[in-house]
């Protein structure tokens, strides 16, 4: 049965294909059919091969569709490689891929787009797909790239405005810095290993190269600078929060969920030769730590609610790539799976309060909303509490084990990520007390739909039972930590940790025992406040560093520079041409004379020859 | 026969064709350049005839008497032309015809 393994991704693009072609004459309901259809039936084929696969002995499995390129000696198939590793991305990719496009066929029911809307979606499921599939590198960049197309129509889907269109150009160029790495990376390893199939670098690597040689480092370096760029860690983070001016389902589904986390997957999927680069992986653990607490902070300060998420989900990647960094390879994955779950719940219901609450999107026009919205305000509730890490829902689990890695490396690492968990704890509460609490300046626009509430209501079953999914990942890592540590003083700061944020969201927010107004007043601190709200200046550093010399350069160099020697060469045939045309003057006589005086040169050169 | 000094000869020759040179390349009267030109060919049948002389060949009076009957062509061809571009632009001017300008 694991056969029908080729069909998961095509029925997406079926939907695509679909869409695109006969989109305009469909009617709505019919688009929603196709586009959440397609999804469905691949969650289905996922759902049936996934339980197949985790009954059965787990081996990898592989299988090859055709071949896509052969020249010489490279050979790049359209292969598939199923282990537990692809199976936990497939489930979180077509699951919470189902539940996001469910979501949308109510959210965007008004929306003249649908069919367009629902074709991008249906392409980057497809694309996503083939990434989490794909057995060798160059399959893996197709569906790289496809996802970086998707999020780029998506973010831009609201063309009219010239701003989304800023922000999905600023996503997808952004993202490309970091495509270049990785593309760098991969020839690296081809041109020293000779395959691109990755469980047969993995080998070479291994068998090929010392640990901690320069090749190792070169080539683990590059894949790295792929992932910052997809998964929006440092340095290239700065086009995720503007990427929030797609459709929320968008943001859900993209920039939460799935696509942004594939940093952390191409990470762990080549585990084995980051883990021959001891460098690289530290900087990985370092890079994790200072985006979780860059973005945490950034996060305290914002005031739109889809940007506090967006910068929240910077900081989980964050925790990802900590746990990365340390070898807890599984562990990152399980962060992963959960943070999709919890993640997509709090965008979907902050989509429900935008839908329904006048498009709004700053929080401090909104409040009371509990009374109003009550499955939004469960939602969040859930989704906050799972996001910081409260006891029993299903981000506890990922993110304890993650500390509890991180302590018996480095606890300094583990003090920061610690803190780290303050901050969410923090910026998750105070959203929640903020939307949901105190007065509600004005009355609710509409009610959210069945197919938007039934989302929601499964999303928050997942953010919580989601914890207790255990995925055998055993068979795909080989580092383990020991995660079942007993009562220590390590483990009861971390389980305080949320409990803290929690505690100083409660006293700001919710009963004003602080005021936020007093600390604002003063003027350093407002000034900490504009800094992290303006994503510690990254933008306007980079608008200085690159964006402001590049316009620059491109203003003097107008004429083109390098236009100029071409410009030359025609000026001199124009020349010459203008020079020998005047000789041909029609005059007899010039003729006979330009005659007789070759003439008298050729004898002359002959003679003195 | 052996009554031509080969240097003389030569000599006055070699003053006619540049003479005849000259008058192609400073005359601008189409008639003027064709006579200019006899005396060119002129020049060098004498050239011929006085080689011929000096080894007492026939070849260099043979090759005078096809010089001859090549001017006779010449001539021919050259006046009928000149007549023509009298009849179309009422001017021999060598300078005034640049139609063939480039």
């Amino acid at each position: 049965m694991i056969e029908l393994l080729g069909w998961v991704p095509l029925f997406p693009l079926l939907g695509f294909l679909i869409l695109v072609l006969a989109g305009a004459r469909l009617s709505k309901p019919q688009i929603a059919w196709v586009g959440v259809g397609s999804v469905a039936v691949s969650a289905l084929l996922v759902a049936w091969l996934g339980a197949e696969f985790l009954n059965g002995t787990l081996q990898p499995y592989s299988m090859v569709l055709g071949t896509w390129i052969a020249v010489g000696d490279l050979s790049v198939p359209f292969g598939f490689y199923l282990d537990a590793l692809s199976v936990t991305m497939l489930f979180v990719v077509t699951g919470i891929g189902f539940l996001i496009h469910l979501y949308a066929a109510g959210f965007m029911k008004d929306d003249p787009g649908y069919a367009r809307f629902f074709a991008y979606m249906n392409l980057f499921v497809a694309a996503m797909l083939v990434l989490v599939l794909a057995d060798n590198l160059v399959l893996l960049y197709l569906g790289w790239e496809g996802v970086g197309l998707g999020s780029y129509l998506l973010i831009g889907f609201w063309y009219e405005d010239p701003n989304n269109g800023y922000a999905a150009r600023k996503a997808f160029v952004m993202t490309r810095i970091g495509d270049m790495a990785l593309l760098l990376g991969m020839i690296l390893l081809f041109m020293h290993l000779h395959t691109f199939d990755i469980q047969t670098l993995m080998l070479r690597a291994a068998s090929q190269w010392a640990p901690g040689a320069t090749l190792p480092v070169a080539a683990a370096a590059l894949l790295l600078g792929g992932a910052l760029g997809k998964s929006a860690q440092l340095p290239l983070h700065t086009w995720l929060p503007d990427a929030m001016a797609g459709p929320t389902p968008v943001s859900a589904l993209i920039h939460a969920a799935t696509m942004v986390t594939a940093g952390v997957y191409l990470i762990a999927r080549t585990h084995a030769l980051f883990a021959m680069a001891p460098p690289v992986l530290d900087a990985v653990a370092v890079i994790g730590v200072l985006t979780l607490l860059m973005a945490g902070c950034s996060a305290l300060a914002q005031t739109d609610i889809k940007r506090i998420l967006a910068y929240s989900t910077i900081s989980q990647i964050g925790y990802m790539f900590l746990a990365l960094g340390v070898g807890a390879w599984s562990s990152a994955i399980f962060h992963l799976m959960t943070h999709a779950f919890f993640k997509a719940l709090l965008f979907l219901a902050a989509g429900a309060v935008i839908f329904c609450f006048h498009h709004e999107h700053n929080i401090f026009r909104m409040g009371g909303l509990r009374r109003d919205m009550p499955l939004a305000f469960v939602s969040f509730l859930i989704g906050s509490a799972a996001l910081s890490g409260l006891p029993f829902t299903a981000g506890y689990y990922s993110k304890h084990e993650i500390l509890v890695a991180v302590y018996s490396v480095s606890p300094g690492l583990w003090m920061d990520a610690c803190l780290g968990a303050i901050i969410t704890g923090i910026y998750s509460f105070r959203l929640v007390f903020v939307v949901f609490f105190g007065v509600q300046p004005q009355g609710v626009e509409q009610r959210p739909c069945w197919r938007m509430s039934i989302t929601l209501a499964l999303l928050c079953l997942l953010a919580l039972v989601g914890g207790m999914l255990h995925i055998p990942l055993d068979s795909v890592f080989s580092e383990r930590f020991n995660t079942e540590q007993g009562f220590s003083l390590v483990s009861v700061f971390t389980l305080a940790a949320p409990f803290m944020g929690l505690l100083i969201a409660m006293l700001f927010y919710l009963h004003g025992g602080f005021s936020v107004e007093d600390l604002i007043g003063s003027g350093p601190i407002n000034q900490i406040r504009m800094f992290w709200f303006n994503g510690w200046g990254m933008d306007a550093l980079y608008d200085r560093v690159v964006v402001r010399p590049f316009k620059a350069i491109a203003r003097v160099n107008k004429n083109d520079a390098v236009d100029s020697v071409y410009a030359a060469i025609a000026l001199l045939s124009r020349g010459g041409y203008a020079l020998i045309s005047s000789t041909q003057n029609g005059c007899i006589r010039w003729y006979a004379t330009s005659m007789a005086l070759g003439i008298v040169v050729i004898i002359a050169i002959g003679w003195l020859s | 026969m052996s009554g031509i000094p080969m240097v003389q000869g030569l000599l006055l020759s070699v003053v006619l064709f540049v003479l005849g040179l000259v008058g192609v390349l400073v005359r601008r009267n189409l008639i003027m350049i064709l006579m200019s030109l006899e005396v060119m060919l002129n020049a060098t049948g004498l050239a011929f005839i006085v080689a011929g002389s000096r080894w007492g060949e026939a070849d260099g009076q043979i090759m005078f008497l096809l010089i001859l009957t090549l001017a006779a062509a010449e001539v021919g061809v050259g006046l009928g032309l000149a007549l023509q571009i009298f009849r179309r632009w009422h001017t021999l001017d060598a300078d005034v015809l640049t139609g063939m300008k480039g």
